[in-house]
């Protein structure tokens, strides 16, 4: 689920041509580590990618993740939703449906 | 049909649960958003007896696994009226509702603007940032985040911090600006002004807003009694104005709003729910 780099990003993310989610996220953020096992959860079920922000600022910049956890739908390399905060599993699953 | 119907699953709420099902009720518990409350968004927590430290996540964390191992049922709920509940046949409920962050009236949500510098601070590596209010919570965050951001000011309305004298004297790197109020934000998508009344203009990436909390308690603003701020009346035996409702925790009006007394609270209004079943209604589980 990691991205390790940009490219990584542009392969499994922009050029998906699934319905993609992405959770920015940090080591540091409590309502990140309470939303990690739940996106977990549901790996089988939808494409989902994490970001640490730390690790990639560039991409956290360019999607002007401003707080976290920010959870990001992508379509077609486009941002199709984007929210911020925790979010439960039904509601994530209602951002996917 | 559930004995107890608990609102919020964060500290006293998750109490209550505990203190209830413990003793063999059956708990229902209901939660907004996340598990766990205001205090996972705390760095680190050093004043709850028993641990010299933990983080508020893993407090957290550990309070929600203790309620998953008892008898309790858990589930995501925006309970918007009491009425909603009439489907669980409580007897009674305890209202945990937690309080969040005022919204200051001047500062739009826009890109940029925080109500919690742990969680977002650290995105501001270099950046300029402002932290509005006085007390503990405004001057924590502007240390937290002087450890971040190239610049961090400090604006408060009055002219002395209500915060304690322990902060005060680790505010260093901070431009403290007092006596000032925040009159404007500009920004289109993401804040970049803030204007002042002493005709300052400052430049932000960010503005971390501390002025206080304000209880979640919007629901039963027409049912139980409130004082002026909106906190449901309720003295430490955490009873409402309606024999089968308590309440515990942050909503409820005290002095003191900590972790140990939001803990408190929820054993106390478990232990007075059951008191109350049993004496009103026989009922012996």
């Amino acid at each position: 689920m990691e991205i390790k780099n940009k490219q990584e990003f542009e392969e499994k993310v922009l050029n998906s041509n699934k319905k993609v989610l992405v959770d920015f996220y940090a080591d540091w953020c409590g309502p990140c580590k309470m939303l990690a096992p739940i996106l977990e959860g549901l790996k089988n079920d939808y494409e989902i990618y994490k970001v640490n922000v730390d690790n990639l600022q560039e991409l956290a910049i360019k999607y002007a993740v401003m707080t976290i956890p920010t959870l990001i739908v992508f379509e077609n390399g486009e941002i199709k939703e984007k929210t911020v905060g925790f979010k439960n599993e039904n509601q994530i699953k209602d951002l996917m449906d | 049909m559930y004995d107890i119907v608990i609102l919020g699953a964060g500290t006293a709420g998750m109490t209550a649960a505990i203190y209830a099902s413990r003793a063999g009720y059956k708990v229902l518990l209901l939660e907004k958003e996340m598990y766990g409350g205001q205090i996972v968004n705390t760095e680190v927590v050093e004043n709850y007896p028993g641990f010299q430290q933990i983080s508020g996540f893993d407090y957290a964390n550990n309070l929600y696994n203790q309620v998953k191992n008892l008898n309790v049922d858990f589930e995501f709920q925006d309970v918007k009226s009491l009425d909603e509940l009439k489907k669980y046949n409580p007897k009674t409920i305890i209202l945990a509702l937690g309080a969040r962050h005022k919204k200051h009236e001047k500062i739009k949500d826009l890109n940029g603007v925080s109500y919690c510098a742990t969680c977002d601070g650290p995105l501001y590596k270099d950046k300029t940032v402002a932290v509005i209010g006085g007390g503990n919570t405004a001057l924590i965050d502007a240390i937290f985040l002087s450890k971040y951001a190239k610049k961090v000011y400090l604006i408060h309305r009055r002219d002395k911090f209500k915060a304690e004298q322990k902060y005060i004297e680790s505010l260093n790197n901070v431009e403290i600006i007092l006596n000032t109020n925040v009159i404007d934000c500009i920004g289109n998508e993401k804040i970049e002004k803030l204007i002042l009344d002493n005709n300052q203009e400052i430049e932000v990436d960010g503005v971390f807003v501390a002025i206080g909390i304000t209880p979640n308690t919007e629901i039963v603003k027409d049912i139980l009694k409130l004082d002026n701020n909106g906190y449901i009346i309720a003295g430490e035996d955490c009873k409402t104005n309606i024999e089968n409702i308590f309440v515990a925790g942050d909503c409820r009006t005290k002095e003191i709003r900590q972790l140990v007394t939001a803990s408190s609270d929820g054993a106390i209004a478990a232990l007075n729910a059951i008191k109350y079943m049993e004496e009103k209604n026989g009922n012996k589980k």
